[in-house]
């Protein structure tokens, strides 16, 4: 079998004296489409940062392509679409084009030929269907069409993983389909490594070939299909929460 | 003013520095503004301010030093922006509160120092109201070497100051270092304002530095944009206002700062009528 793309294994992580990830180990292969569910709390967050580089590992270790997340300096590998609502001010006088144009930012240098980066930023916006608004300013664009932009920011470094953190969250119910029909043609027609990041179960588990539940311990990880065919009360234990589980029957 | 210009150097140092001053202001402005932090050239000004009074204070004394008030000013204007970032870290929920202890900080060292150097003098005023006359040329010489390392600065570092401005956590995940070009942008901010200083003085540099972005952020399409049309307001409002300045006889912090307040009335009130004209024209 080939390395899998991220390795981690018996991490956990504290702050101060409360306790957010407990001992999790688990792989993702390359070319798989994985869903990371849990609830609010669960430390899902906090291990995206780990496996990003931008929390230190405290306990246990995570491997990049065979490589210590320490030392992976190839960036551009590895990619990052965050919640779009908390992290951006919307009055920011950018255009679509200069926001995707970030995505190429740490790898740029002064002597790279200009045409080459807009040739760049023009396919990843083609790829998103948003060709139409590359000039338009970023806050006067749609929930939807904003989540749209931050996909193309985050592919056009061509990146093998991309990592999306609840991604939907502030995009309205008919953006979502379309958001989740793009997430599986990136897996399927460039063969992207998705980590999707959600707290809604539901829907998730018919988009993903692979699923991880999370709440401070991993409580599943496998076929997505298998999930489904668990009781409520199965899934509840290992969706580690009491509480009801939304479920979408398709 | 032309024959004058030729005639007093003062007066030439003064409209150069104002030149550049024009530049770097509202080009660091737009940076500080869209991440709003438009209260920290307040701030640190503040603290350029208890360094010029220091220094005042310094020249009175029997061993007197060879460093100027004015660079006594820029001096503590970066240790200033030094302290704020500290304050950050260590106040992480309340990151806001650095900049009222920063200006409590200067407000307070600047009354004590211009009290022991004997008091409000022709050249405090100066340093408050900002001068058509004041500026010497070690000044000017000190301020073009600012203005040349901030403007290479931020040609190099461009891409990366732009992305941390709009997005800090991709911005890391991205690989750029984001404490390294935090700390260097802080450190050019504190020059560009102790620079500023000179021409618009302590009360107005904040001024110079938002109010040509604010004006450009209502008519520029993308934020390259926004850098150019603030530097062209801000270049403006320092022509005029040195120009009537000078022959009005007010210091020209004044008469800059409400040649800007001025252009943005006057964008606001354009872009208005404009879109008044086009609701308008699609009723008819």
């Amino acid at each position: 079998m080939s390395t899998p793309l991220v390795s981690v294994s018996h991490l956990s992580h504290r702050y101060d004296q409360h306790s957010v990830l407990e001992d999790v180990s688990f792989d993702v292969e390359e070319g798989s489409f994985v869903g990371l569910v849990g609830p609010n709390g669960s430390g899902k967050t906090t291990l995206i940062k780990l496996i990003l580089g931008i929390e230190r590992i405290q306990k246990g270790s995570i491997e990049i392509f065979g490589k210590p997340v320490q030392r992976f300096k190839n960036k551009g590998h590895i990619s990052f679409v965050s919640q779009k609502a908390n992290s951006f001010n919307r009055g920011f006088p950018a255009t679509a084009k200069e926001v995707v144009g970030m995505g190429l930012t740490a790898r740029s240098s002064l002597f790279q030929s200009q045409s080459n980066v807009n040739e760049q930023i023009k396919q990843a916006l083609e790829y998103v269907n948003m060709t139409a608004f590359a000039n338009q300013n970023i806050g006067e664009l749609s929930g939807g069409q904003q989540q749209r932009v931050f996909i193309a920011r985050a592919l056009v470094s061509k990146p093998k993983l991309l990592i999306l953190d609840e991604p939907t969250v502030g995009v309205d119910t008919d953006n979502v389909q379309q958001f989740y029909q793009l997430l599986s043609t990136l897996n399927r027609e460039l063969g992207i490594t998705l980590i999707l990041v959600s707290h809604d179960i539901g829907t998730i588990t018919t988009q993903v070939n692979d699923l991880l539940c999370l709440n401070k311990n991993l409580h599943y990880h496998g076929d997505p299909n298998k999930f489904e065919q668990l009781s409520n009360e199965e899934r509840s234990t290992f969706y580690g929460h009491d509480l009801n589980v939304i479920t979408h029957d398709h | 003013m032309l024959e004058a210009l030729l005639n007093y150097e003062l007066l030439r140092n003064t409209f150069f520095t104002g030149l550049l001053v024009g530049l770097i202001a509202p080009l660091l402005g737009t940076f500080v503004v869209v991440q709003r932090q438009a209260m920290i050239a307040d701030g640190l000004s503040h603290v350029t301010l208890a360094g010029i009074a220091f220094g005042m204070f310094m020249q009175k004394q029997p061993m007197s030093t060879m460093i100027t008030p004015f660079q006594f000013g820029m001096i503590f204007s970066i240790a200033g922006a030094v302290i704020i970032e500290k304050l950050r870290s260590m106040y992480r929920e309340f990151q806001e509160i650095a900049i009222p202890i920063i200006h409590s900080l200067g407000v307070g060292l600047a009354i004590v120092f211009i009290a022991l150097a004997n008091g409000i003098n022709t050249d405090i005023y100066s340093y408050l109201f900002g001068s058509v006359a004041a500026v010497s040329r070690n000044d000017l010489l000190l301020i073009l070497g600012t203005t040349i390392f901030v403007v290479v600065i931020v040609f190099v570092l461009y891409k990366k100051l732009f992305a941390l401005s709009f997005d800090e956590e991709f911005a890391e995940v991205s690989g750029i270092r984001a404490r390294f070009i935090h700390y260097l942008f802080m450190i050019l901010t504190a020059l560009v304002i102790a620079a500023s200083i000179r021409i618009v003085g302590v009360l107005l540099v904040s001024a110079l530095m938002t109010l040509p972005v604010a004006t450009s952020m209502r008519v520029a399409k993308s934020f390259k944009q926004t850098i150019w049309y603030s530097i062209l307001y801000g270049e403006v409002a320092v022509i005029i206002g040195l120009i009537s300045g000078y022959y009005l006889e007010i210091p020209p912090g004044g008469t800059i700062v409400l040649t800007a307040v001025l252009l943005l009335g006057l964008t606001l009130l354009v872009k208005k009528i404009k879109s008044l004209g086009r609701i308008e024209g699609e009723h008819s």
